[in-house]
This record gives structure tokens, C-alpha cells and sequence, in this order.
């Protein structure tokens, strides 16, 4: 029994040697490449810095997802020429869908085949408390609704009850709750498009609240 | 150990490069469920080109379109029945199915998707939803 701790001891010993020993090898070579100048580390060329989007709203035969060896291709009609004399927005698009649906600069039709059917609009507004210090969202029915019907988000989206229907940001942005659309076809979730539903500001006297952590923190 | 952290890097790679790019129309769907293995492109659908004639309702409420890329499972049969795309491109509202090239008009190869969303955007690899299981 004690030859077995004893050799277990050993090999323990001989481990930590060998591990010290690897770690001085490979902290030489580091040295080195500190001393030589220019040779700096690999990790440095990969930049994730964005780069200036080149082309917005490019035609269908130079926007990559289009194949310009199809002849289609070449007929189908670039967006900048629809978009001429729409509002603008700084995300999706770069078109205010709504406010262009509100200026009456398009006329998409209600229904399949009859022109003359009007939306059924209500002007509701749902807001939601936040928790955390952005402001509070507003959700506006009558846009919606002017787009939408009541059934393509009640009751399998949203069920139509106060504080039923829990939600947050990460849920969004992976595609469920308003992230069914937003981020997908209507406005997207981006720093510029945040307050577009974070819209009512909190009371002058709202204090964020404190974390438990901050709270019970012994170094206070 | 090694080689999972160089498809890590390269698929993070990936992530950052697709939507460099393409510089689709926010919101262009690619449908490629079973284009490729019947020999044609990809069908791009461009939702800008189709909300500027249409109010979302009429695809989405009353010809029951899903709001998921690729999971209507649009055949070209469903099509000429009149079903999803051929309620309307049947030649008497828009034009008909034998202008091919317009709609499988994609880069061959490239799977469904929808250009310039939320999730492409995001850095970090998303999890798989637990509603479905992953086909």
C-alpha cells in the first residue's frame, strides 16, 4: 500500500517537472518574437473592424444571391428603381415601410384579386413595462394591422391577454415573438432601430434597480 | 482539440464573411428545399418587390404561407394546383409558372435563407430550436 502512494508520489513529481519544464520551452520562443520587431503575432491581421458598406439596395444581378448567368435574372426589376420617391429609413430596406403605406405613396392591395377591399384597422396601443433602465415599449396596433391580420399573430404568437406573454431581447433576436418579423422582413433589430419600440420614456423619479449581488456586495 | 477550434475559427469566419458578401435586399428569402437536387437554381423571393403590391395578409393570412424560410415545402406541383405561389402566378394575376428563370434565378448551391437577418448577423452561433427536432 504505501509503495503504491510512494510511486504514485513519483510520477506526481516527474508530471510537475515535465510540465514546468514544456512551460519554460514554450515561454522561450516568446521572447524572441517580443525582441524582433515587425514580427508581431498572427492574431493581430484579423481585423473584425466592419467595412463601409459599398452598395445599398444593388440590383438583383450584382447582389450575390442572384446567379447573372440566368437570363431572368437580367429582367427582374432592381429595387432602387422601385424605391424612387419612397421615405427612407437607416435599416432593412432603407425604405419607412409604414410611413410610405401612411403617405398613401403605395397602394398593396388587401385582398388577392379585389383592389377595393380596406384593411381592418385597429389603433390600439399595448405597452409593455421594462424591466431594466431602456425606456418602456409601445406597441402600436394600427400599423400592424394595416399590414397584418389579427390572426397571423393571435392567438399561436401572442396570446391576447395582459402579462401572458413573456418575452425578452435574445428571444428576438433568435426569431421568436416580434423576432418572427422583425429581423427578418419588417424593421430589424439594430442600435439605430431600438428606440422605434422602446418609445415611452421612464418617470423622471424611476431608479434602476439594484442587482442582489450589489446589494449584499461586503466591499461596499 | 486542434481541429475543433480551427472549424470554430473558420465557421466563425464564415459568419462574418457571408453577409460582407452578398448585398441582397434585406429580407430576399432563398428557398432551396428541393431545387438543387431536381437540377434547377434556387428560387430567390424578393418580399420587397411583393409588399409594395401586397399587404402581408393576403400571403400569410389567406394563402397560408408560414412565417418560416423553407418550411411551406413548396413543390412546382403545389404550385400549378394553385396552391402558395400559383394563387396568383397562374397568368391572370401575375405571370405564369412557365417563366422558370424568374423565380429559380439563386447561385446553385446555396441554401435556404433569409438575406440579412437577425440571426445571420448575429457573431456567435446560434442554438437549435427544442419545438422541432433538426432535420
Amino acid at each position: 500500500m504505501k509503495t503504491k502512494y510512494f510511486f504514485l508520489s513519483v510520477l506526481a513529481m516527474t508530471a510537475l517537472l515535465i510540465i514546468g519544464f514544456n512551460a519554460q520551452a514554450a515561454q522561450a520562443p516568446l521572447k524572441e518574437v517580443k525582441s524582433a520587431k515587425g514580427n508581431v503575432s498572427g492574431a493581430n491581421l484579423f481585423n473584425r473592424l466592419l467595412k463601409k458598406e459599398t452598395q445599398r439596395n444593388a440590383a438583383p444581378s450584382e447582389d450575390g444571391i442572384h446567379d447573372s448567368a440566368n437570363d431572368g435574372t437580367h429582367v427582374l426589376q432592381p429595387p432602387l428603381i422601385a424605391y424612387d420617391g419612397l421615405p427612407t429609413s437607416e435599416f432593412g430596406n432603407y425604405v419607412d415601410w409604414v410611413k410610405s403605406l401612411d403617405d398613401g405613396l403605395l397602394k398593396p392591395r388587401y385582398d388577392l384579386s379585389d383592389p377595393t377591399v380596406e384593411p381592418l384597422v385597429m389603433d390600439l396601443d399595448i405597452v409593455r413595462e421594462v424591466k431594466a433602465s431602456m425606456p418602456d415599449v409601445v406597441f402600436p396596433h394600427k400599423p400592424h394591422t394595416q399590414w397584418l391580420h389579427c390572426s397571423n399573430c393571435h392567438p399561436k404568437i401572442f396570446i391576447p391577454q395582459r402579462k401572458a406573454n413573456v418575452m425578452s431581447m435574445s428571444a428576438i433576436l433568435l426569431g421568436q415573438k416580434c423576432g418572427v418579423c422583425h429581423g427578418k422582413v419588417s424593421f430589424p433589430v439594430t442600435t439605430k432601430s431600438c428606440t422605434k419600440c422602446h418609445s415611452k420614456p421612464k418617470p423622471a423619479d424611476w431608479q434602476p434597480p439594484k442587482s442582489e449581488a450589489s446589494l449584499t456586495n461586503p466591499w461596499r | 482539440m486542434f481541429k475543433s477550434a480551427m472549424t470554430g475559427l473558420l465557421s466563425m469566419f464564415a459568419v462574418l464573411m457571408l453577409p460582407q458578401a452578398a448585398q441582397a435586399e434585406y429580407a430576399d428569402v432563398v428557398i432551396n428545399n428541393y431545387a438543387d437536387a431536381a437540377g434547377m437554381r434556387p428560387v430567390v423571393f424578393p418580399h420587397w418587390y411583393h409588399r409594395i403590391r401586397f399587404r402581408c395578409k393576403v400571403c400569410h393570412a389567406d394563402l397560408g404561407f408560414k412565417f418560416k424560410a423553407g418550411g411551406n415545402k413548396i413543390t412546382m406541383a403545389k404550385i400549378i394546383d394553385g396552391k402558395f405561389c400559383g394563387a396568383c402566378h397562374n397568368g391572370e394575376i401575375s405571370w405564369s409558372v412557365e417563366n422558370c428563370g424568374m423565380c429559380h434565378s439563386g447561385v446553385p448551391g446555396m441554401p435556404t435563407q433569409i438575406h440579412g437577418s437577425t440571426v445571420q448577423r448575429l457573431v456567435a452561433p446560434t442554438y437549435k430550436s427544442l419545438d422541432k427536432p433538426a432535420k
